[in-house]
């Protein structure tokens, strides 16, 4: 999966979440999802569940504290793929 | 753990402990009920001259059975001494009944999820008679860390 492909997704994914929708649709590898995109923690959480079912995969809870912006939730959901 | 345990671990007092008693917990789920004293000073306000208990403190009773003392039980194994913060972070709750004072009401949570400290759990309340009081989905982190 490309990178374009794989931030086109994540921006559905997170979309009803986002408090800031501008911001959302200006997405790019570097952003964070609690500061630009104003996603409390607990929704943060939604989107790590979500990502895991569109996926397929299953999110560690040390991963989950990584994942706080784009890039590392690419990094994340691409080495789970290739594990797969 | 047993249910007095949970009880008594619970981080609230009077006059904002909402849990009287538990009467089943497991894993996914949790009944627990709550009379309502009537002398409370809010129905002195809530409404002025039509005591009515606030919805706010329906939704309270719930997350205190529903999130918190679910929580507590499903942490029950790495609790140590302290008692675990929490934070209510999202309530969607639909309204059908009235609670008037001195009412007693019944908690019924099931957990939806609890993944990375995060619990969501679907609630009813229901009144002496069965009938359901208002109900819909809470969400809570339960934080397992000593006060900082």
């Amino acid at each position: 999966m490309d990178k374009e492909t794989f931030i086109a997704q994540l921006r559905e994914i997170v979309r009803p979440y986002a408090k800031n929708q501008e911001a959302l649709e200006q997405i790019s590898a570097s952003t964070d999802f609690i500061q630009d995109l104003k996603i409390n923690s607990a929704n943060l959480v939604d989107v790590v569940l979500d990502v895991e079912e569109k996926y397929d995969i299953v999110i560690q809870n040390e991963e989950m504290e990584r994942m706080l912006n784009v890039q590392a939730a690419m990094d994340i959901v691409t080495s789970k793929l290739k594990e797969k | 753990m047993t249910k007095e345990e949970i009880l008594q671990r619970l981080p609230y007092t009077p006059p904002f402990l909402f849990v009287d008693a538990l009467e089943y917990i497991d894993e996914e789920k949790v009944i627990g009920s709550y009379t309502f004293d009537a002398q409370m000073p809010c129905y002195k306000g809530h409404f002025s001259d039509y005591p009515v208990t606030p919805g706010v403190l329906l939704t309270e009773v719930m997350a205190q059975t529903g999130l918190v003392c679910l929580g507590i039980y499903l942490l029950r194994d790495t609790l140590t001494a302290h008692t675990p913060r929490v934070a209510m972070t999202a309530t969607y709750i639909d309204f059908y009944l009235s609670v008037f004072p001195g009412e007693t009401v019944t908690v019924h949570a099931e957990k939806v999820y609890f993944r990375f400290g995060k619990l969501k759990c679907s609630v009813v309340l229901k009144n002496a008679s069965g009938e359901d009081i208002c109900g819909g989905t809470i969400e809570g982190m339960i934080i397992n860390k000593p006060n900082e």
